[in-house]
């Protein structure tokens, strides 16, 4: 068995005394961050990055790559008990996690979040280490016309995933489409929407926006409502989930998953996409979708099980075929250059220490995950029993550091706190954000690949029906258009709805 | 002491009591901006000169990622920092060249002053492995034949690859299609999936994906000691020896002789042994553009950048 083989490699260097020890520091820096609203991976892996110079290239980069999946772990806990997310990719974790919060089950949903993650992660090692090349093949037979046509697909499950009135749903994703238009269009390189600002030159970054709605925007709303929400944390008990919570949880994790493993390998946001689809799927699937959005438990393992699948899928490019698929990974790129490690096929071959070794280390790092975060829970939890006229303005101040270090720019301040305030016009009007940031992301990542398709092309629409990958993925649109507009469906999703109420 | 060398020694001393203060320069911390991302070319490339800085001078130099705009957001604040020495900027051809005759950025070339070039990464075109194109020739062949369904990804609108590209029709007597994608990065996948003929880029794409990609001709003086078998555009027949150029710029408040002082200190990193190899290693090319020469370097290179610009109907 050449896998085990090479496992068994890997292992004897993730489990060697230094390297351990950077991963176990990579970890519990990234569940700090994680933990922390708006203090990202991308500013800590940057600043880190002069540090790890003395370090061999293996531990460096055990520990660079602890920093970024621990950071979606910790990520979760923010979620639950705050209700704002820790990291973006934990954006859907609020959604349920923090109702089971106040419905008394803290305990629940952080060990349910945690088990899913070691599933998941576990899962995704052993993916990386079989599939890792062939994967890639795969991804690579994605051109423009495919990726179009998967974000078609995307964007229509979007509005599967709100709640509520579905026009109100169309509105949000058309408006986070507008909102991802402003910048410098590709093709031309003309400036959108930009009002003549140079800090809108390469558009509004996710931060402000996730952080400015689900972050700002949530303080707005839970201070008007003044001091009586902070009672529900005060004591997380229960951290043991029952046999009747696992075997409800066990399936949802199994899809996020694979979900997640699946969305972490394409280029672009592969946890936050993978989280948001595995929670769509879920709610399309449950018996009673009403329970989501009050606290249903399937509701945070599918979406922690799927960003930490797709956060750790997302090495497969990288070590594959030196491709990026997010700006950790480039960063990564750039670790790996400074210490003299050309990324791209030939690492597996020329370095498989490196290779295996930090494989290996994604298992040992989830594993210190779990150990690291669910006996100390009690210590966050601490953190929220704070009164919330020292939480909220301690949080404020974080998530201000945090978008303020994404670019460096006090541009993305004032944009997140505009945001802030929309997003709380939003929950007004019962107007669901998620579509909104599922807009943002995938809009402008729909219109390059639709004007690249048909550059190459030669302006010939066909392009999208003639590919049999795009063919399909537009065949499943039509189909959950079809689903979700049929007069039936529609009348029956508005009587569950109406029941919520 | 003999009485000989003490007067050398007192005769250095009074020497350099005599000179300015800022003889002793860098007597603090300099920070350096970089125009782009941390993980880019232009970052890994200051972080090696970091490490060699430290060693020479006895000083840090702080990097600091101010990315936006292609470069511009950072250059169009260039000169709103003190000209103490203390703060530099990474600056980049053909992008200081380019932007302003684009017209979306509030800098003008002359604001940004420049002080030394050490780097280049060259042109280059690049196709993948399983790709029927074995030589220049046979691109050109297929460019005349295919003409506008033969594409090239490149990095950007009105960028260094976009100038390359225009540069290499005009050489093959070819309208091909340009390809623009968000970053080097990112169209990788598209030239490793086969979904366009060829990637114009650079040298550093085909040392990061050796044995997935195959480089055709290159844009460089000479033939790169990583890639001996592949010719020059030079040896083509084409007056080509271009890329991405990187440097150091300063605020236009600088004075003159810190202006020297710090060209000195890079060309003095560009000639460390260590710092040589790793950046061979990274595909970056070394070059000593010197502040004396600047002049005549950027008007060189002003105008070549325009004569291009003026095909892709950037500028008149």
């Amino acid at each position: 068995m050449e896998l085990l083989a090479n496992l068994q490699l890997g292992f004897g260097v993730a489990l060697a005394g230094t390297n351990i020890l950077y991963c176990f520091i990579g970890v519990l820096l990234g569940t700090l961050i994680g933990v922390l609203p708006g203090i990202g991976p991308v500013a800590t892996i940057a600043m880190l990055l002069p540090a790890t110079f003395v370090l061999p290239p293996v531990s460096a980069l055990i520990m660079l790559a602890g920093i970024y999946y621990g950071a979606s772990y910790g990520g979760s806990t923010t979620a639950i008990l705050v209700n704002l997310p820790g990291e973006v990719s934990s954006v859907v974790t609020c959604l349920d996690g923090y109702q089971m919060a106040r419905n008394g089950h803290a305990g629940k949903a952080l060990a349910i979040a945690a088990i899913g993650s070691f599933f998941a992660g576990t899962v995704a090692t052993l993916l990386v280490a079989a599939f890792a090349p062939p994967l890639a093949e795969l991804a690579l037979k994605f051109g423009p016309a495919d990726y179009f046509s998967l974000m078609v697909l995307g964007l229509i499950a979007a509005v599967v995933l709100a709640h509520g009135s579905l026009i109100k749903a169309v509105a949000m994703i058309v408006l986070g489409l507008l909102v991802g238009l402003i910048g410098t269009d590709v093709n031309s390189g003309v400036a959108r929407y930009s009002f003549g600002l140079p800090e809108l030159i390469d558009g509004v970054g996710i931060g402000p926006i996730a952080m400015g709605i689900f972050g700002f925007g949530e303080i707005i709303r839970n201070l008007e409502h003044g001091q009586k929400r902070d009672v529900f944390v005060k004591k997380v008990t229960g951290l043991m989930p029952t046999w009747q919570d696992l075997k409800v949880s066990a399936l949802p994790i199994v899809r996020g998953t694979t979900l997640g493993s699946a969305l972490g390998i394409l280029p672009g946001g592969g946890p936050i996409l993978g989280s948001f689809s595995a929670y769509t799927l879920e709610k399309k699937l449950a018996k009673d979708p009403s329970r989501f959005g009050k606290g249903a438990i399937e509701g945070v393992a599918a979406p922690e099980s799927a960003n930490n699948a797709a956060a750790q899928t997302s090495f497969i490019p990288l070590l594959t075929l030196g491709i990026p698929s997010n700006p950790v990974m480039a960063l990564m790129i750039g670790a790996m250059i400074i210490h003299g490690i050309q990324p791209g096929p030939q690492i597996m071959t020329a370095k498989p220490d490196l290779f295996w070794g930090m494989i290996a280390s994604m298992w040992v790092g989830n594993l210190l995950l779990v150990v690291l975060n669910l006996p100390m829970i009690g210590m966050w939890v601490k953190l929220l029993t704070l009164e919330y006229r020292f939480l909220y303005p301690a949080i404020l101040i974080f998530c201000c550091i945090g978008v303020y270090s994404i670019n460096n720019t006090w541009m993305d301040v004032i944009l997140a706190a505009g945001f802030g305030f929309i997003g709380y016009l939003f929950g007004k009007l019962d107007c669901e954000a998620a579509p909104l940031l599922l807009g943002f992301v995938l809009g402008p990542m729909m219109e390059e690949n639709l004007r690249r398709a048909l550059l190459l092309s030669r302006g010939d629409p066909a392009v999208f029906v003639t590919r049999p990958i795009s063919a399909t993925l537009l065949v499943l649109a039509v189909l959950l258009l079809v689903i979700v507009a049929a007069p039936a469906v529609r009348k029956k999703r508005e009587e569950t709805f109406v029941e919520e109420e | 002491m003999k009485r000989r060398e003490f007067l050398v020694v007192g005769g250095a001393m009074a020497a350099s009591m005599a000179l300015p203060a800022r003889a002793a320069y860098p007597e603090k911390p300099v920070r350096m901006i970089i125009a782009f991302a941390p993980g880019g070319e232009s970052d890994i490339g200051a972080r090696q000169q970091q490490i060699v800085f430290r060693r020479l001078f006895g000083q840090e130099m702080v990097i600091e990622s101010k990315a936006g705009a292609g470069g511009a957001l950072a250059w169009s604040t260039l000169n709103t920092y003190p000209g103490d020495g203390y703060t530099v900027m990474g600056t980049n051809l053909p992008h200081i060249v380019l932007q302003p005759l684009e017209g979306n950025v509030q800098y003008k070339t002359e604001d940004v002053t420049n002080v030394h070039f050490y780097q280049y990464t060259p042109d280059a075109i690049i196709v993948r492995a399983e790709s029927p194109l074995k030589t220049y020739a046979d691109l050109v062949k297929a460019s005349k034949e295919g003409q506008d369904k033969v594409t090239f990804a490149g990095s950007g609108t009105n960028s260094a690859n976009h100038v390359a590209h225009t540069r290499l029709n005009r050489l093959m007597g070819t309208k091909t299609t340009y390809v623009p994608f968000k970053g080097t990065g990112d169209l990788v996948s598209s030239v490793l999936g086969g979904h366009v003929t060829a990637a114009m880029s650079y040298n550093t794409l085909a040392l990061t994906q050796k044995g997935k990609m195959r480089m055709l001709a290159v844009a460089s003086e000479k033939r790169l000691a990583a890639f001996p078998d592949v010719p020059t555009f030079k040896e083509l027949g084409g007056d080509w020896v271009d890329g991405a150029y990187r440097g150091v710029g300063v605020p236009k408040s600088t004075p003159e002789d810190l202006r020297k002082r710090i060209s000195d200190i890079f060309s003095e990193i560009n000639r460390d042994p260590e710092f040589r190899q790793k950046m061979a290693d990274g595909g970056f090319e070394l070059i000593d553009v010197t502040y004396d020469r600047m002049p005549a370097f950027m008007a060189e290179r002003t105008k070549a950048y325009l004569e291009i610009a003026r095909m892709m109907g950037l500028a008149k």
